[in-house]
């Protein structure tokens, strides 16, 4: 049962990447990700981790799509037109991409030939109570130093996203060259 | 019968490798985006699948502490992609080559 609905969310994890290298318009992009990270949150139920699943769906599938198609409606995109002056840069993403699966099915032959270890089944270690007592024990500083990690965020994508608004500088002495000129005329 | 962890594994190394590929391919700001977060993705799979197999909660506790950085990224990475386009009208990553304005 665990087999065939892996392979089932494994194939449609697979096949949504696919797709979201495949298209050029940057929301079909988009919808293809929610659909790689949902039949990943599928396959982390099957390993026995409702939390992560869960947060999966809530931080991934939600917040952070929904930003990125909120700025797509913003931006009013053309589609992606294909590549006028960088071409050799496919040759380099084939070769790259060749080479990167020859060393995944050497690490997956290599796991093969390991000598089996019997999977410690603890099915307690998903839960969300083991995670949150980690969390609070012994990872407290690093929990804390996310947290400090997204107050700069946010801080500073309102800085980076702000319309920057200067007084012109000629403005500026125009104005205060017509006041001059004014409290001349009073003084007269 | 459970998938073994190898098959997981190989999972997470094909997914690595369509993101890696596809961040060469994309000439879009937001479509390199993507397949980083997919990228990341691929990662927190391992992190799942050694921690079942260990069963240790450390894995899937840096699973969350990828997810909150992820978070962070999409944020400020996005402000920098409106910023972008408020100068060039675009975010073609070729346009993107100056720096100077």
């Amino acid at each position: 049962m665990t087999t065939a609905l892996f392979f089932l969310f494994a194939g449609l994890a697979i096949a949504s990447a696919i797709s979201l290298v495949y298209h050029k318009n940057p929301l079909y992009s988009a919808i293809s990700l929610v659909g790689v990270l949902i039949s990943l949150a599928c396959i982390y139920v099957t390993l026995a981790a409702p939390f992560i699943a869960a947060v999966q769906i809530l931080i991934y599938a939600g917040a952070i799509m929904v930003l990125v198609v909120f700025v797509i409606m913003l931006l009013n995109l053309d589609e992606d037109k294909p590549f006028n002056r960088l071409r050799y840069l496919y040759l380099v993403g084939g070769i790259l991409g060749v080479v990167l699966l020859a060393q995944t099915f050497f690490i997956f032959y290599a796991v093969m030939r390991a000598p089996k270890q019997a999977v410690n089944v603890d099915e307690t270690v998903g839960r969300t109570l083991s995670i949150g007592s980690a969390m609070f024990t012994e990872y407290l500083l690093p929990v804390e130093i996310v947290g400090i990690l997204l107050l700069m965020a946010i801080v500073g994508s309102v800085i980076l996203a702000r319309r920057f608004q200067q007084p012109k500088l000629e403005l500026i002495v125009d104005n205060e060259m017509e006041k001059r000129n004014e409290n001349d005329k009073a003084m007269i | 019968m459970e998938p073994s962890l190898a098959t997981y594994l190989a999972l997470s190394g094909i997914l690595f490798t369509i993101g890696t590929v596809g961040v060469i391919f994309k000439r879009n700001a937001l479509g390199m985006f993507m397949c980083i977060e997919l990228m990341l993705n691929a990662v927190n799979l391992t992190f799942v699948a050694f921690s079942r197999y260990y069963a240790d909660v450390t894995g899937q506790l840096f699973v969350f502490m990828v997810m909150s950085v992820a978070a962070a990224e999409a944020a400020v990475g996005l402000g920098i992609i409106i910023a972008f386009f408020r100068n060039r009208e675009s975010i073609d990553v070729d346009d993107a080559s100056i720096l100077k304005n």
